[in-house]
């Protein structure tokens, strides 16, 4: 089967520090791949770099089986990747519309922002996705965690994203709200969205991905289909940043 | 929507439940700073002994504060992005003296249009505001390209244009101004009665139509909307504040010795039996066109969307796709035009250029815009609040200076007015936890 994604070869550098040093990953279309790894591995910058956040130094992805350029988020988006992000990357001060159509405004015939039809819209996807959601007029500010990450997750599903990467999606969320990111995961990999989750919950990560990959100082550590490893063989990975598995 | 921005005298907020505000949907805050305006204007008036709300002195009042007003909408956008502008003043003085110079020296004199030939003022204008766009897109330039922050940016700015204007006109006071071009200025460009009152259905039918139309759409999208009740009465209070406002300024007669001079002026043969009035001022009208274009920028345009999403959250911005370094440029070119165009307005009321023109008004458009609810850490800011701000520092200054207040003591007022205005605002948005 032909991956969606090929991300070969990528290193990038802060300073003196080589955040991310001749890494690669792929991701297959209907698949979860879990990036494991402490604080300061990589694995946030490595994924940065597909969404078009950071430029990498060197390196090749492939998309779908060719080449791609990206540079910027307007890039990735160009090529349905799409992101949500760890900070929830959301405008605190605007309401659900404007920020689910952030950058994509709906507009009228004149060229003016449809509002109406943003907050109908979003009414629509809101019902399907989360359906306790009814603060449509109030700024995001004033929603719960949960509320926010439907919200930046319906963004996603909004404009038909075939990536999906999501850093840390169920950090600020309750045990009810967890469940429902998992439900959701679920429904789009049926989809045929491939998706890279980023975690630091080794369990969670057993549970909703199918191959978990551990980075440690910026390099792979190793990938794996987690029927083949246990919960202690990933955890060594990530404290020892060895493969119990290739040693074997 | 537009017009009732800068009338506020007539919609006196009757000491209601809140429930009935809750149903009307009318910002608490706006109706807040209405009261605080009309406070403000009661209690000169009983100071100054029926002086301060009288025609002439509300149609003072309101061209008065144009000036200010046209940039104060403008430092909104760039307040709204987490910017300042500390040069508007000096931006002003250097259009102005560019204006000047075109229309009394290099027009007439180098190209050689006869005076009053009626391409001089658009030429003119035309070249104002390409030059305050081209001074504010290359602070924006700066800013958003080389980070360098805005305050140190447009503090530079702050004195070298004033000062560059002083290079083109030598320091002197430039003018006679070009007649039509002071039509601009207030006093000698107003509409008359008749006018007045039809530019006054004109406006009192769009906001019924604006209304009513924004009511039908919700609906046919299934939105909940407010009583049929509520709309009407909305409907009743704008259209009040409209038509006082234009009766007020439409019963400002012309006084008979001005009448005696020129007659003509005023459509009559003999100065006897003519009994003109000065209507809406030009000046205010095309405030209360920039105010609704502004407004129409900040809630319907992507670019007037993407300058306040980037105030909430300058990173989502950018990880939305939104070009911020671009956005930058965009402020402040336009807050450069809109600089360009108060510059018109503030040369024409006083018939001449001068080097002192809007001296410390960065100081008065900041205050106006920050009493008007925009907040400094970004975000959040409305255009009516702004100009409603710049009507209160005006009513203020001048109402203090027709008590007699001291000078010192006028400054130190409002000065404390600013942070007293700050600290309720904060206050208020902590009680309603955003």
């Amino acid at each position: 089967m032909q991956p969606l994604v090929e991300m070969k070869n990528i290193s990038i550098a802060f300073g003196g520090v080589q955040a991310v040093d001749d890494v690669s990953i792929t991701l297959y279309p209907g698949e979860v791949v879990g990036l494991l790894g402490h604080n300061g591995a990589g694995k946030s910058t490595l994924i940065k770099i597909l969404s078009g956040a950071y430029k990498m130094d060197s390196g090749e992805i492939w998309i779908n089986g060719e080449p791609a350029r990206i540079q910027s988020p307007r890039d990735a988006r160009d090529y349905n990747i799409e992101t949500i992000y760890q900070t929830l990357a959301l405008a605190d001060n605007l309401d659900a519309a404007s920020n689910l159509f952030l950058g994509r405004e709906l507009v009228t015939s004149l060229g003016f922002v449809d509002e109406d039809r943003m907050e109908a819209e979003t009414r629509k996807i809101m019902a399907r996705l989360n359906p306790n959601f009814q603060k449509l007029n109030e700024p995001v500010s004033a929603l719960s965690g949960g509320q926010r990450q439907s919200v930046a997750i319906a963004r996603a599903v909004y404009f038909n994203a075939k990536i999906l990467i999501m850093d840390e999606p169920t950090a600020a969320l309750g045990v009810h709200e967890t469940a429902m990111v998992a439900d959701l995961i679920q429904e789009l990999k049926k989809q045929g969205l491939g998706i890279f989750l980023i975690s630091h919950d080794t369990r969670e990560m057993m549970e909703l991905c199918d191959r978990v990959a551990v980075m440690k100082n910026g390099q792979m550590i190793g990938t794996e289909r987690v029927e083949d490893v246990t919960e202690d063989d990933i955890l060594s990975m990530i404290i020892l940043g060895k493969n119990p598995k290739a040693a074997a | 929507m537009s017009t009732d921005t800068t009338d506020t005298t007539q919609t006196a907020p009757a000491p209601r439940k809140r429930s009935i505000f809750e149903t009307l949907e009318l910002d608490t805050r706006l109706l807040g700073m209405i009261g605080a305006f009309i406070l403000v204007a009661l209690i000169f008036n009983t100071l100054t002994d029926g002086r301060f709300l009288t025609p002439r002195n509300i149609f003072n009042l309101t061209i008065q504060t144009v000036s200010v007003a046209i940039m104060a909408t403008g430092m909104v956008f760039v307040i709204v992005s987490r910017h300042i502008d500390l040069s508007v003043g000096a931006v002003l003085a250097a259009c102005s003296a560019l204006m000047a110079m075109t229309q009394v020296r290099f027009l007439p004199g180098t190209v050689g249009l006869e005076i009053g030939h009626w391409a001089i003022p658009w030429i003119t204008i035309a070249v104002g505001i390409a030059l305050g766009a081209l001074i504010g897109a290359f602070n924006g330039w700066l800013i958003g390209y080389h980070g360098i922050p805005a305050f140190i940016v447009t503090l530079g700015g702050f004195l070298i244009w004033r000062n560059v204007g002083w290079y083109q006109t030598g320091g002197q006071t430039i003018g006679p101004l070009d007649q039509t071009f002071m039509m601009f200025g207030g006093i000698n460009g107003t509409l008359g009665g008749t006018i007045s009152w039809v530019i006054c259905a004109i406006a009192v039918i769009f906001t019924i139509f604006a209304i009513f139309n924004a009511r039908r759409t919700k609906l046919s999208h299934g939105f909940i909307v407010k009583p049929l009740w509520a709309e009407v009465t909305l409907a009743a209070i704008s259209t009040g504040a409209i038509v006082g406002f234009v009766a007020i300024l439409a019963s400002y007669k012309v006084p008979d010795r001005v009448v005696a001079r020129d007659p003509g002026r005023f459509g009559c043969e003999v100065a006897e039996g003519c009994a003109p009035v000065y209507g809406l001022p030009i000046s205010v009208l095309l405030l209360i066109a920039i105010a609704a274009i502004m407004t129409v920028i900040a809630r319907k345009t992507r670019f007037g969307r993407y300058i306040f999403a980037t105030g909430g959250n300058p990173d989502a911005a950018e990880l939305s796709g939104i070009n911020t370094r671009l956005l930058t440029v965009k402020i402040f070119a336009l807050m450069g035009v809109l600089c360009a165009i108060a510059a018109v307005v503030a040369s024409s009321r006083l018939a001449n250029h001068s080097n002192d023109l809007g001296t410390l008004d960065e100081l008065r458009v900041i205050a106006a815009a920050v009493i008007g609810g925009t907040a400094l850490s970004g975000g959040v800011g409305t255009i009516y609040g702004a100009i409603l701000g710049a009507l209160i520092m005006q009513s203020l200054q001048s109402g203090m200076a027709m008590v007699g207040v001291d000078a010192p003591l006028q400054n130190i007022v409002v000065g404390m007015v600013l942070v007293a205005a700050v600290f309720i605002d904060i206050q208020y948005r902590k009680r309603l936890g955003s």
